[in-house]
């Protein structure tokens, strides 16, 4: 058995005690504490499923172990926005329809968050398909998955613009 | 109970309301906030969690197993083999609503004695946690005997050759003898001989297989997985024993399926596991064992021998098709007769001869995959086409024109098609759209490339395929719909919504769909075969139709009118053409209500039934329809790395009537997208049954770095069988894409690549030989 310790970890904001063994992966350690929509494609980096925010980057959760993000803010889709309040990223989505069977439509909003937060508020389509790059969609062919992160980035620029 | 053939139903609004407008599905949102759970997403109080244990090698006798040391490893609750089985063997076919099944589809739940493909599971194992459940598989001790093995399908013909299924490895074969084909030959003034090859290739779903499954108070077996076909509990039921009304299989939001969620998968192991320890179990399978644990799309070889006249008139065609099933039948025969119908392609063959068969190998198992044997039936025809072009010295897109398939033309089964066939159209307005020829530039060439196509919608006629649907309206208006059709992201269950918010005259936020369950809502039948809006929803359709007359009627009484002048929108009851004499829809369904009026209706679809083919000569109907279209593409090939890169991709499609404009773009895009990986990439390689492939950077499917945009071309001939005259597009979207590629880069380069897919290496070698021989 790996040995085992508890440890806080913030998961959208929400700080919880979990106990974690050494060879956990994050993506492991969030799923079990609930937050399943986090999902897993293939546990080895090559899917992107699993994408969060760790401290506003994105990063495969399959990659990274539990024990090495302490302390760091752990943002999954949930922790973007809600039905009431969604994330114009996730309206996007769903209104351009970038959303078929939807199991790897979690990790391509984080990446896209992550593109849109670190990189460039106005990415080119160039720059969205090399950021979406790590995500694997096998029902869009990723043109709306395009589209979506071109508009919610507009969007986004107009919220701001408004402030 | 609706009857298609004698209900008297009240009539859709005329000028569609929600039909054929991008509406947001009804799915989306949920998926995009996190908030929709999939299979695996379920967890019960005590579960315990299972892992398989599958065989290394492809063809093996068991000689020894033994475990003894797993079942006593702490924290394990249950080891099975086969010989805890109480019934050693299940049914793979899919036997629909009538429970009729083929006789040769059962294969050993667990390998009872020879291992007949590497990943054939030996035992299944139930502990606390999944590490428990991982080192038990550890402890587990065996040992296996290679046997030979037969890995090519063209070998398993031959009399000694190691038999793998029957007396002589053939899991199905057909024939189509129309017209007279040597006269048709002699006839020719020119004859084209090709043979084209194509790959075995994986769904690559993005969600892995997974399943829950606990026993209940009822002792009904309840599952909860990732699933296209949630009525192979009857299959399921067999195999245990138990009455078909004892299994509960119910979905969730499936993350993809493509063909490869249609079998039975985890929900067997799962069956057995619950029911040996009476706890509920978890089944995950890893990416990997996702590669090896379900079928994949069956490879074939197709020979076209085509007689044409001088102006390009198609004489007489002889095609001889072979497929690998792999060991087990599953749904090879099928697709053998899919691929053997669509044969000649959307084009007048009046002397055909046809030989088909599908051959038993020790490779990996093949099943669905969207397409399902048209797609290599057309991967071959079209490539054949462009060939005879080049031969004959006339135009690609004028030698298809002179030879395509009308309306009431016979197809190779004699079967003449009522429905639009488009197919010229669409071809034209898709190779329009490719518009100005991009440059060539260094050792850069540029290429086009067009396929057509006929892709069947529906399941085989002599299945007497069947679908119910329910529709309801709540006190206040709201309405329910109840089906048991999968939703593995096409947008089922939105399309359902649609229809009834169409008939009903509602909108979709004011529908709750509830789907996928095969005990509490209707069964209708698998999402596959391009058969989910087709069957779906016409039931539906007919459910809300029946529902909108009942309350028709009682609204045209409120407003001393006749029922035909009734309407239905916004949610309100009214007069047409005089909207001052309305009602909101929630009071009229009050007075319903305390009237009595059923305000709910569960009808049946039935397809057109049919008997199966003349064996001898093939003739007869297979499918109720089919859809037509094309599908245009540009590529740059760089001749000294031989990479493809596809420039632009345009598919044109006679869709009868979108339902939701965007839902049919996703089809088209997503499909043409497979397709692109099917012709440049994706390829599963096998070294005598061995994978050496199982995981998504060895096996390369298209990312954003590799999709070009997709154009799509939506017709509307508004004939088809589905609902308000739609056809099929989830298979038709992918079918055609990757012969359009494979022409194009045989465009660009002067010489064609006869075996999918077209990598770097093959486009080289192609150029090398065709410049060895000049």
């Amino acid at each position: 058995m790996s040995p085992s310790r508890t440890m806080t970890l913030a998961v959208n904001g929400r700080p919880r005690q979990v106990a974690v063994a050494a060879n956990e992966t994050l993506l492991e350690t969030l799923r079990g504490m609930g937050a399943v929509e986090v999902k897993s494609g293939c546990e080895k980096g090559d899917c992107g499923a699993c994408a969060v925010l760790l401290d506003g980057l994105a990063v495969d959760s399959c990659l990274c172990l539990t024990w090495t993000v302490a302390q760091r803010a752990v943002t999954t889709v949930k922790g973007l926005g809600t039905a009431a309040d969604p994330h114009p990223l996730q309206t996007a989505f769903a209104e351009r329809g970038a959303v078929q069977c939807g199991y790897c439509t979690p990790g391509f909003i984080i990446a896209a968050k992550s593109l849109l937060d670190n990189d460039t508020d106005d990415p080119g389509e160039d720059e969205i398909r090399y950021a979406l790059s790590g995500n694997f969609c096998r029902c869009t062919g990723y043109n709306k998955i395009l589209d979506a992160v071109t508009e919610a980035a507009q969007v986004l620029r107009e919220e701001a613009g408004v402030q | 109970m609706t009857d298609t053939r004698s209900e008297a139903r009240g009539d859709a609004n005329v000028a569609f309301r929600q039909v054929g407008k991008p509406l947001t599905r009804i799915d989306a949102p949920g998926k995009a906030l996190g908030k929709t759970p999939y299979a695996g997403d379920y967890a019960m109080p005590d579960m315990l969690h299972a892992k398989v244990l599958r065989a290394p090698l492809p063809s093996a006798r068991l000689k020894h197993l033994d475990v003894t040391k797993a079942r006593a490893h702490p924290g394990v609750a249950c080891v099975l083999t086969f010989k805890d089985l109480e019934k050693g063997t299940v049914a793979t076919d899919i036997p629909g609503q009538t429970g009729f099944k083929r006789l040769n589809t059962d294969q050993q739940i667990l390998v009872e004695e020879i291992v007949r493909y590497q990943g054939e599971p030996i035992a299944l194992v139930a502990a606390e946690t999944v590490a428990i459940a991982e080192r038990a598989i550890d402890l587990i001790a065996f040992e296996l005997e290679p046997m030979p093995g037969v890995y090519d399908m063209f070998e398993a013909m031959k009399p000694d050759a190691p038999r793998v299924f029957g007396d002589d490895n053939i899991v199905a074969s057909y024939k189509i003898r129309k017209g007279d084909v040597e006269a048709g030959f002699a006839a020719a003034h020119v004859i084209v001989e090709n043979t084209f090859s194509t790959q075995h290739i994986e769904h690559a779903f993005v969600e892995p297989e997974v399943g829950l499954a606990w026993v209940d108070e009822q002792e009904v077996v309840n599952i909860r997985s990732s699933t296209q076909c949630i009525e192979h509990f009857r299959n399921i039921a067999e195999a245990l024993g138990l009455r078909q009304s004892k299994v509960r299989v119910r979905g969730a939001m499936v993350g993809g399926g493509f063909g490869g969620k249609s079998d039975i998968t985890v929900e067997l192991y799962l069956a057995l596991l619950t029911r040996a320890t009476g706890r509920p179990v978890r089944l995950c399978y890893s990416r990997e064992e996702s590669f090896y644990g379900h079928g994949k799309r069956h490879p074939f070889t197709i020979s076209h021998k085509t007689g044409f006249t001088r102006d390009g008139r198609i004489t007489a065609s002889k095609i001889d098709i072979t497929s690998d099933s792999g060991p087990y039948a599953y749904m090879s025969p099928y697709v053998l007769i899919y691929a053997t119908e669509a044969g000649p392609g959307p084009y007048l063959v009046e002397n055909l001869h046809i030989d088909s068969r599908c051959m038993a190998t020790n490779n990996m198992f093949t099943t669905a995959f969207r397409g399902f044997g048209a797609t290599q039936a057309c991967i071959a025809y079209e490539q054949q086409m462009d060939e005879a072009a080049k031969v004959l010295g006339i135009d690609r897109l004028e030698l298809r024109r002179r030879n395509f398939l009308k309306t009431g033309d016979p197809i190779a089964t004699g079967f003449e098609v009522k429905s639009a066939v488009w197919t010229e159209r669409c071809m034209d307005l898709a190779w329009e759209a490719l518009g100005e020829c991009t440059e060539a530039s260094g050792p850069v060439r540029i290429g086009r490339g067009i396929a057509a196509y006929q892709q069947a919608y529906g399941r085989l006629v002599w299945l007497h395929d069947t679908a119910e649907g329910w529709v309801g309206i709540e006190l206040d208006g709201t309405v329910v719909v109840r089906s048991g059709m999968t939703d593995i992201g096409a947008g089922q269950t939105s399309s359902l919504a649609q229809i009834a918010g169409e008939v009903l005259g509602v909108a979709m936020d004011t529908i709750t769909v509830y789907n996928s369950d095969s005990s509490t809502t209707p069964l209708a039948g698998t999402s596959s075969a391009t058969r989910g809006l087709y069957m779906s929803g016409n039931a539906v359709r007919l459910a809300a139709q029946a529902v909108r007359g009942r309350l028709g009627e009682r609204a045209a009484r409120h407003f001393g009118a006749e029922p035909g002048e009734i309407d239905f929108a916004d949610s309100t009851v009214f007069v047409a053409g005089d909207r001052e004499r309305s009602i909101s829809l929630r009071e009229l369904v009050a007075i319903c209500a305390s009237e009595g009026i059923h305000r709910a209706e569960l009808a049946i679809f039935r397809a057109p039934f049919g008997d199966k083919l003349d064996p001898e000569t093939g003739q007869g109907q297979v499918h109720p329809d089919y859809t037509f279209g094309a599908h245009a593409v540009e590529v740059a090939v760089d001749t000294e790395t031989g990479e493809v890169t596809i420039l632009k991709s345009i598919g044109a499609h006679d869709v009868g009537q979108a339902l939701n404009p965007e839902a049919v773009e996703g089809q088209i895009e997503g499909g043409a997208a497979q397709g692109h990986g099917y012709a440049l990439s994706e390829e599963l390689i096998y070294d005598e049954g061995r994978l050496l492939t199982p995981s998504l950077s060895e096996y390369l499917c298209p990312t954003s770095m590799d999709s070009p945009r997709v154009q799509s071309i939506i017709l509307e001939s508004r004939s088809g069988l589905g609902p308000f005259g739609a056809k099929g597009i989830g298979e038709p979207g992918h079918t055609p894409a990757a012969p359009a590629v494979a022409n194009a880069v045989a465009d660009a380069i002067g010489v064609r690549v006869f075996s999918l897919p077209i990598t770097p290496e093959k486009v080289c070698a192609a150029l090398e030989a065709a410049n060895s021989g000049a």
